[in-house]
């Protein structure tokens, strides 16, 4: 190989003891320290592993790789552990590198473009550890704490109205069914005939503040009228019976079922409580209150529970990863050639082709390299896992990273189990170990 | 290497006599994308205003309010949660010990990587490029590999539970990543500045510290903001080698067991816990951007 540019004349000419000696001094701490706490310590982790909890009396052979693909054993959490990193993997360095690419590309076309990266680069300064507790604020599962679902619960609002009156009960048995089905009076009626619908278990902050007195329904020909009211007034009243104190209910839907069961006909309360279906022949008709009544509020996605921990996690991540995949393709995009963009788009290529065809090829190694710095990373993700799901659901979150640590730290205090575990990481990683090894032989 | 200030839009050459509409229908197309960047700058901001926005309300308040109505009714908040955060919990011994672990993981090995560096670019010795080798090959060497030895050698070596011994732990990992980064660095300083200082009968260690350090200034900043948040935002390491000398990161994990009844401790010390690293980010955010761009894969 070849002396660097500038360097001293080659090993072994004049001099050369005294380069030698200054290289030593030079080198000499941190070889130290390199050999002392990183080469020592993974050939002692590798050797480790071959042994068992009580020590290196305690020679096991393989068991303790065996335990790690084993499921349906005390340890079967590992393999768990495994497929969430599998899933980590899969994951988060595309979704980093894709929403990265997407921000670089973007804000090329606007002025404030250092405010906004400023703004998605900043997580990148917040511990990992930090970054978990500001996600477990957003993911709480009420929507009156947690921003996540009271995001999602307004969303849902503009499709599904809540209903009126998520916890009220028949008052009589005279109307039969469930809040899930809705209720409905077993009482056929004719045309002309009137519907009483009484509902009782309305806590009064549920009832609407246009609720009024409720008035009871005068028969009209041709028609079905009706009322749904609130079957209770304080002190009591007659079941059953709508009375001087008793409120309608406004804004419940009803539906008319003809005699086969199909609807006929829809209406919406007033606010005395009153419905009305006109032009209504003959009979056998049933009315019945909409389950839509009794559909219960938006009560939280449970995101930090067992089944959407890891990826909630995974989207936590996604936040502080962002900006740093934004800021090296920024870089990337910046060194590439205005005048070949420029050429494509005046012959006529649309922006979309031009992205497809020249931004984004151009941009291959600089995207690689981004795709493997996170591959390397979320191998070792752990300060955000412990952070995000910090109690009961650690086993349905952790990663190879976390069970390391449980094993070897947590109470189990297993250190050859926990030293095959980091072995394990430590592999999954060599490839990209060859592969710089490689780039830098080519170099020199 | 561009730092992100430096990447300007792409050189748009405007036409003087271009008419007052087309500017005006050119800005109105753009519309629908600074609508959705500035959505989107909201949608990153939120979580981190949101955890301040949370410690300023009073338990009781945390208890029924989201952080959000602290926006709309101002009168909800109050300093009383940083006020007990400090004067009723570890929490500023905390803050001492990570800022110690984080000045000495940072100057420790910065000073032995530069040493190293220069040894790599310029002074020729036999097996140099064996040993960058090893170098580069421990550059993506999982920490959890040192986790178990290293708290064995440290239970007998007392190091365990001291600040010298997070120190040493954190230079050692830091260490290959620093040598790299200054190597490559050293590597483009003109040869004829060394030469002639050689020539005029300078010593190693006088062109190490009159040439090389000055000289690698720029990449030694980045690399100083860049070990100095890792060190600061560790928690992996602290949690494995201290038990009492802990850093912030330890005090408030061990407070999150209880997480939904004492959020009022939680959200201001994890906010106390990135106040240091924000302002150095905002301080030196084209150092940061610099590092990121020079640095390959850690």
């Amino acid at each position: 190989m070849e002396p660097p540019p500038g360097a001293a004349p080659p090993a072994g000419g004049p001099g050369a003891l005294r380069r030698n000696a200054v290289a030593l001094g030079f080198l000499a701490p941190a070889v130290i320290i390199l050999s002392v706490w990183i080469i020592y310590p993974t050939c002692y982790t590798i050797a480790r592993s071959f042994f068992g909890q009580q020590g290196f009396g305690d020679f096991v052979g393989i068991d303790n790789y065996k335990a790690l693909f084993t499921p349906f054993n005390s340890h079967n959490i590992l393999l768990k552990a495994i497929k969430n990193s599998a899933i980590w993997i899969l994951v988060a360095p595309a979704m980093v590198t894709a929403i990265g690419l997407i921000f670089a590309v973007l804000t090329e076309r606007i002025r404030w473009a250092v405010a906004f990266k400023t703004v998605v680069f900043m997580p990148m300064a917040i511990s990992l550890f930090a970054t978990g507790v500001i996600w477990h604020v957003m993911y709480i599962k009420d929507p009156s704490q947690g921003a996540v679902n009271a995001g999602v619960g307004a969303i849902r609002s503009w499709f599904v109205s809540p209903g009126a009156l998520s916890n009220a009960l028949p008052s009589t048995s005279t109307l039969t069914g469930s809040p899930q089905k809705g209720y409905v009076l077993t009482k056929p009626i004719s045309a002309g005939g009137t519907a009483q619908l009484g509902l009782t278990a309305i806590p009064p902050t549920d009832l609407s503040s246009s609720a009024k007195q409720v008035v009871v329904p005068r028969a009209k020909a041709g028609a079905i009228e009706g009322i749904v009211w609130r079957d209770f007034k304080p002190g009591g009243g007659v079941v059953g019976k709508p009375e001087q104190g008793e409120l309608g209910i406004p804004g419940v839907h009803v539906n008319l079922l003809d005699s086969a069961g199909k609807k006929a006909g829809g209406a919406t309360t007033g606010d005395d409580g009153a419905f009305e279906f006109k032009d209504v022949k003959g009979g056998g008709y049933k009315v019945s209150i909409d389950k839509s009544t009794f559909a219960a509020p938006f009560g939280g996605v449970s995101w930090l529970g067992s089944q959407l921990i890891t990826p909630s996690i995974i989207i936590a991540y996604i936040w502080v990863w962002a900006g740093f995949a934004m800021v090296v393709i920024g870089a990337g995009l910046a060194a590439i050639s205005r005048e070949v963009l420029e050429a494509a788009r005046t012959d006529g290529a649309t922006e979309w082709q031009v992205f497809r065809r020249i931004t984004v090829p151009m941009l291959a190694p600089v995207l690689s390299v981004v795709f493997i710095t996170m591959l390397i990373n979320v191998l070792k993700v752990f300060d955000i896992v412990i952070s995000i799901a910090p109690g009961s659901t650690q086993s349905d979150a952790a990663v190879i990273a976390v069970q390391m640590w449980r094993q070897s730290f947590g109470g189990v205090n297993d250190f050859g189990l926990g030293s095959a575990i980091a072995v394990f990481l430590f592999v999954l990683v060599v490839p990209v170990l060859l592969l710089n090894v490689r780039r830098f032989k080519r170099e020199v | 290497m561009t730092a992100y200030e430096a990447e300007a839009a792409p050189v748009v050459i405007k036409d003087p006599s271009e008419a007052l509409p087309a500017k005006i229908g050119r800005a109105v197309a753009k519309l629908p994308l600074h609508i959705f960047l500035m959505f989107i700058g909201v949608l990153w901001l939120m979580p981190t205003l949101g955890l301040f926005f949370e410690s300023l309300l009073s338990p009781a308040d945390a208890q029924s309010n989201g952080w959000w109505k602290v926006i709309a009714h101002p009168h909800l908040s109050t300093w009383a949660n940083y006020s007990n955060v400090w004067h009723d919990t570890d929490i500023p011994t905390a803050l001492r010990i990570t800022a110690e672990i984080a000045i000495g993981g940072t100057l420790l090995p910065i000073l032995i990587a530069a040493l190293a560096g220069y040894a790599f670019a310029w002074v020729d010795f036999p097996g140099r490029d064996w040993l960058f080798v090893v170098v580069i090959a421990l550059l993506v060497v999982p920490l959890q590999m040192a986790l178990i030895p290293i708290f064995t050698l440290y239970n007998k070596a007392h190091l365990y539970d001291t600040i010298l011994g997070l120190i040493l732990f954190h230079t050692a990992f830091g260490l290959p990543f620093a040598i790299f980064l200054l190597r490559n660095f050293f590597i483009g300083i003109p040869r004829d500045i060394l030469e002639s200082a050689r020539i005029d009968g300078a010593s190693e260690v006088r062109i190490f510290l009159k040439l090389i350090l000055p000289l690698g200034l720029p990449a030694i900043a980045s690399l100083a903001i860049f070990q100095f948040l890792w060190t600061w935002n560790d928690l992996l390491v602290a949690l494995v080698m201290a038990r009492n000398t802990t850093p912030i990161t330890v005090d408030i994990f061990s407070q999150l067991r209880q997480f939904g009844s004492n959020i009022d401790i939680i959200a201001p010390a994890s906010f106390l816990s990135m106040i240091i690293p924000l302002g150095v980010f905002f301080s030196f955010q084209r150092y940061f951007a610099q590092g990121l761009l020079a640095g390959s894969v850690k």
